[in-house]
């Protein structure tokens, strides 16, 4: 197990193609094991960003450093699983064949996981790969980036496209995954539903940008809902940053980050879920710092106390 | 898997906006109020409750520290997680703190709205009497 405090760590990371920026002024931290998602819409740069942590894809500027190290160097190559939907699953191959050819190109196999994981998941290890169902050859490919024992795993919409079923089944072997060895994970996903029990950890990028990155206990802990009648006047308390407002002919709805506790009696206060803290972000489209200037009072120069 | 054992099955809501190892910390502090979980039970393992809901194994991890912090369950070296003796005093006595916290809030709305001293505890007693003429 590596000792480093940090899996994934940008700086000033870019990644443009032609003219366009796919990832821009990338700068995080993901501390080790934790378990990190990395949400926002499509063309945020999440599978740009973990082609570059996997070594796939060179940055245009910036810096990154993976398991303390550059990625794409052998030592490196060799601690981390990268898997996409572009599954490495090569038709023609028998199950327990794939399993096989898995063994023979990696030094840090374990044969012992990658079969119990195929048994758990009732997967006949004597079937073509190409005859699977979709849900089955996630699964396998899946079976095949764990078995490689990681200490970190970069996933790419592991479970996109498939049943419910299939899913739990996949996230199920995931967890199992980091209960066992305390495995790292960035994953990127849509479904936001799923982050809540499966990660720890939250990146929200938008138009090519971290908008926010934090532990997601830390997250549901310091925002909430703040509604108030409109006209009462009434100033938002001192300290907090508002993300996101939506008026209504009767009032107003702010989420806001705040320092806690709050007490406040002025403001009717509600816990946002995370899909709710990460659309507002996603609908804010830049950090929330842009609305710092969201205190209630205000000094002379305007400026933030 | 393993043998029955006098448990708890967790659920996490993911709609709350409650921080997931908080509701798993809540579940169990409920179990334990409601006699389902007495001092000497074991709760299951991190990964019996990765496999059973597919959480996150840092979370219960978590929780069962905040667990251990709150003096309701204890690690035994190599052994598991279990309710302490004494959660049930420890439950309760945070339960007692609930409901004064409540009724004091509840004054303090009645005070504002004009409510007298006397008729606070008029109220009261015809709560306590299940007196019908309060229900509206």
């Amino acid at each position: 197990m590596s000792s480093d405090a940090v899996v994934l760590e940008t700086v000033g990371l870019a990644k443009r193609f032609r003219s366009r920026w796919a990832l821009r002024d990338c700068t995080l931290s993901i501390p080790t094991g934790r378990v990190a998602a990395l949400v926002g819409p499509n063309g945020a740069g999440k599978s740009t960003l973990l082609r570059i942590a996997a070594g796939l894809t060179r940055p245009s500027e910036g810096t990154v450093r993976v398991l303390g190290d550059v990625p794409a160097t052998c030592d490196v190559m060799q601690r981390v699983g990268y898997l996409d939907q572009d599954l490495p699953l090569l038709d023609g191959f028998r199950v327990r064949e794939m399993l096989r050819f898995a063994e023979l190109t990696n030094p840090t196999w374990d044969m012992e996981t990658a079969t119990r994981y195929i048994t758990q998941l009732d997967i006949p290890l004597d079937v073509r790969v190409e005859s699977l169902s979709g849900g089955q050859r996630a699964q396998v490919a899946l079976t095949l980036c764990l078995a490689k024992q990681p200490e970190l795993l970069l996933l790419d919409e592991p479970a996109a496209a498939l049943d419910p079923v299939a899913r739990e089944d996949l996230l199920r072997l995931l967890m199992q995954q980091v209960a066992d060895h305390g495995t790292s994970v960035v994953l990127s996903t849509h479904a936001l539903g799923d982050v809540v029990a499966i990660c720890d950890y939250v990146v929200i990028l938008c138009n090519a940008r971290v908008v926010l990155s934090d532990d997601i206990d830390f997250i549901l802990e310091s925002h909430r809902f703040f509604t108030g009648l409109s006209h009462d006047g009434t100033a938002l308390p001192a300290g907090v940053t508002v993300i996101d407002e939506q008026r209504t002919t009767r009032g107003t709805t702010f989420l806001v980050r705040v320092e806690l506790p709050v007490d406040e009696e002025r403001w009717q206060l509600q816990r946002p879920t995370l899909d709710e803290v990460v659309l507002a972000y996603l609908r804010s489209g830049v950090a929330g710092a842009r609305h710092a200037q969201s205190s209630g009072e205000r000094d002379s120069n305007g400026e933030r106390r | 898997m393993n043998d029955y054992r006098p448990g708890i099955h967790f659920r996490l809501d993911s709609r709350s906006g409650i921080a997931p190892y908080r509701q798993l910390v809540d579940q169990v502090r409920q179990a334990v109020e409601s006699g389902q979980l007495r001092g000497g039970d074991q709760l299951p393992s991190v990964r019996e409750v990765v496999t059973q809901i597919t959480i996150n194994p840092n979370t219960v991890h978590r929780a069962y520290r905040e667990l251990e912090h709150q003096g309701i369950a204890e690690g035994r070296l190599g052994l598991g997680t279990f309710i302490t003796p004494r959660a049930g005093d420890v439950t309760a006595a945070s339960s007692r703190h609930t409901v004064v916290a409540d009724l004091k809030q509840w004054t303090e709305q009645a005070r504002e709205l004009g409510l007298s001293e006397d008729e606070m505890i008029e109220l009261l007693r015809r709560l306590l009497n299940r007196d019908e003429r309060v229900s509206s």
